[in-house]
């Protein structure tokens, strides 16, 4: 019975009109009225932001003590000391300004991920074997509450370097110098070398150097983002978007020889969204430059460089984006074309004409070898001399930089963050004395010249 | 909500060892599988979390017992120079390592091993001046800066880390002073040891055994059995059978002899 009097029921619902099934009339969108009421109660209730006009929450805070351009690994180590260094908790207000979440023209990403400590320069040395115990001891200083650990993925394979007679001496005093800020290096003869290695061709070869400890390779991708959680999890508002423009004060002050100065102050970044005109101006007490391959533009917009050539008014930043390290370079006889660093192209043949021949003289096993893929990354290039740029800029007062390292940022991270904000929150280097790496160097031409370039 | 919080710190001090060991180590001889039911200790967790989420003080809490386990395996690894001091590198060894629970073989004399509540018997002291011929560090907590301790052994013949949570490919790294001496060592049930680590033992030369069963970082057995072998042509590589993807029955598992038989 039942059975019967359903259908005829159905068949009667269907035939009869309901209101707002009229084609053309008018239909109440109940889902999308309900979700949006709903929203509008959520942010009237406590604990929420209360924007009934307008939505905000894509824009960067208003204010903020520092403000940190660039979110790769130079950036996200200095605010992770910042936050490490504090001396309370939520002290210091941190934004980390990334123009490219996905990270896809980094150099940190796009590095190979090496470490090493077989530099001439004892800072440098320092700064390695300060990584080197952090990345060693990253599930402590990263730790974050019920968070996975991480795995570096960390190989520690040691770097080995071959050395020709004229050049042996260098080596024996680089690996002394070496020896005595602490890197675990042993020189090894020809005939050791053969020994250790016999798969190696020692023609030519008068010197090695090894280094036993500490040396290697890891994942940077994996310590980018246990930067970015810890970071996070530490209280750092991220944003993405680009910096467009610094507002900024100046002064004009005498020096001790009455010489009339200007000193800049930057109060506020221009922050601008992505895909849009909206941008954000964030009061800000410092700007760190940590924009990798494009500081120099950044520095730019702070002022920094115009003037007459030849003055510190007029010292530019020498921080470029480059593809390839070309300096100099005796052994390998590089042709001296820069490849364009307009985009990430990869130069297949270069491999194949100038880095092969000389891989299948040294390894006779490499006479077979095959390029399975390549791929292409900036190195924010110091044509200067190479090394990094750490520190406030001396006339722009508030801007520090922390960046210029030349393919070996990613390994100087971590004692590098640790020099910027030392230096901002304590106003000089106090573990690794980076003063050398200071920007008046560009304008008093003093170069430090570092020997082995990786 | 307090053994909430004290559930957690031990689920938190396993946090730093690979997620296939939950719950108590047991034998090496067992693979994966859970130890405890796992339903009981997610809705644990996701408790804590939400309150971890919602309140300061809990995620300070936390934080502080998270360091404070960590602060713990770091007072073990102290390094005893005072004692290197006083009673020479042998003694000073052969006492880290007994602290920690593990077992000490000086030349030609007996195996010297703490009882269950940790006490040995402090008659070493008069021969330190012999060197120490092997090692029995399972299951202790030893880690990087441990290894200061364990490397002033500089005649060690046999060592044996089996199980010890905290060795990993950087401790690995750490072992090339003994290779002179080294020819015996066993590296099975450590759950941080991956292949990378394994690849810088090509310094120990003098390996004649060496013991890489039961490796849960390592990701490919039976290759890196292959490799290690090519690596150390002299020594013999105990644990993994090559074949093993080929075959489709259980593993078997060999006897390890290299760890001695308590009396």
């Amino acid at each position: 019975m039942i059975r019967r009097v359903l259908p005829h029921d159905l068949g009667r619902g269907l035939l009869t009109r309901r209101p707002g099934t009229r084609r053309g009339g008018f239909s109440l969108d109940w889902d999308g009225k309900v979700s949006e009421i709903k929203k509008k109660i959520k942010s009237i209730l406590p604990g929420r932001s209360c924007d009934l006009l307008q939505d905000t929450s894509h824009l960067p805070p208003e204010h903020s003590d520092v403000v940190i351009v660039g979110g790769g690994v130079l950036g996200l180590s200095v605010a992770y000391w910042l936050k490490k260094l504090e001396s309370r908790r939520g002290a210091i207000r941190v934004l980390v300004v990334e123009r490219d979440h996905t990270y896809s023209q980094a150099s940190t990403g796009l590095s190979v991920g090496g470490i090493c400590q077989q530099f001439s320069l004892p800072e440098n040395i320092q700064l390695s074997l300060f990584s080197a115990s952090f990345l060693r001891n990253i599930n402590e200083y990263l730790a974050v509450v019920d968070a996975p650990p991480l795995d570096l993925r960390f190989s520690p394979s040691g770097y080995l370097l071959l050395a020709s007679e004229k050049d042996a001496a260098a080596m024996e005093s680089n690996v002394k110098v070496q020896r005595q800020v602490g890197a675990k290096i042993s020189l090894m003869s020809p005939d050791q070398l053969r020994n250790k290695f016999p798969w190696i061709n020692t023609e030519g070869v008068a010197l090695a150097s090894y280094g036993m400890e500490d040396e290697g390779w890891f994942d940077p991708w994996c310590l980018l983002q246990g930067l970015r959680r810890k970071v996070q999890s530490l209280g750092v508002l991220f944003c993405q978007g680009e910096v467009t423009r610094f507002v900024s004060s100046s002064q004009r002050m005498l020096t001790t020889d009455d010489k009339a100065v200007v000193l800049k102050r930057i109060h506020k970044v221009h922050v601008k969204m992505d895909c849009s005109l909206e941008y954000q101006p964030v009061e800000c007490a410092i700007v760190v430059n940590a924009a990798g391959a494009w500081s120099a533009q950044i520095a730019a917009l702070a002022g920094i460089g115009e003037g007459p050539p030849g003055t510190l008014q007029g010292t530019k930043l020498p921080v470029e984006p480059r593809k390839r390290q070309c300096k100099p370079c005796p052994h390998l006889s590089l042709q001296q074309e820069e490849p364009d660093p307009a985009n990430l192209e990869v130069d297949h043949d270069f491999f194949q004409d100038n880095v092969w021949p000389h891989l299948a003289l040294r390894i006779p096993a490499f006479e077979t070898l095959k390029v399975q893929s390549a791929w292409a990354g900036y190195y924010d290039y110091n044509t200067f001399d190479q090394n990094g740029v750490v520190g406030p800029h001396p006339l722009v007062a508030n801007m520090y930089f922390a960046t210029g390292f030349s393919g070996h940022g990613l390994q100087q991270a971590p004692g590098v963050g640790r020099a910027v904000a030392e230096m901002i929150l304590k106003g000089r280097f106090q573990t690794i004395d980076l003063s050398p790496f200071l920007f008046t160097r560009f304008y008093l031409g003093e170069k430090i010249q570092e020997n082995n370039i990786i | 909500m307090w053994d909430l919080v004290l559930e957690d710190r031990r689920i938190n001090s396993l946090r730093l060892v690979a997620p296939m060991w939950n719950g108590r180590i047991r034998g090496i001889h067992r693979l994966g599988g859970a130890v405890a039911p796992e339903g009981n200790q997610k809705k644990k967790r996701t408790i804590l979390q939400l309150l971890t989420n919602y309140f300061y003080d809990v995620e300070a809490l936390r934080d502080y017992l998270l360091q404070r386990e960590m602060y713990k395996v770091h007072e073990k690894n102290r390094s005893f120079t005072w004692l290197e001091k006083q009673h020479g590198p042998y003694g000073a060894g052969a006492f880290f390592i007994l602290k920690q629970g593990g077992a000490v073989k000086f030349r030609d004399k007996e195996w010297i091993r703490p009882d269950k509540y940790g006490h040995f018997s402090q008659e070493f002291w008069n021969f330190c001046v012999v060197p120490v011929e092997a090692v029995d560090a399972s299951d202790c907590d030893i880690n990087y800066e441990g290894l200061d301790n364990l490397l002033l052994l500089k005649e060690l013949q046999s060592l044996s880390l089996q199980r010890c949570s905290h060795v990993d490919d950087w401790c690995l790294s750490r072992l090339y002073p003994l290779a002179d001496s080294l020819q015996e060592l066993s590296l099975a049930g450590c759950p941080r040891v991956s292949e990378r680590g394994l690849a810088c033992l090509h310094h120990l030369r003098n390996l004649r055994r060496l013991d890489i069963s039961d490796l849960p970082a390592v990701s490919n057995p039976g290759l890196t059995q292959i490799l290690v072998e090519e690596m150390l042509p002299n020594c013999e590589v105990v644990g993994v059978d090559w074949a093993e993807g080929l075959k489709s029955g259980p593993e078997e598992q060999p006897q390890d002899t290299a760890s001695p038989v308590p009396a």
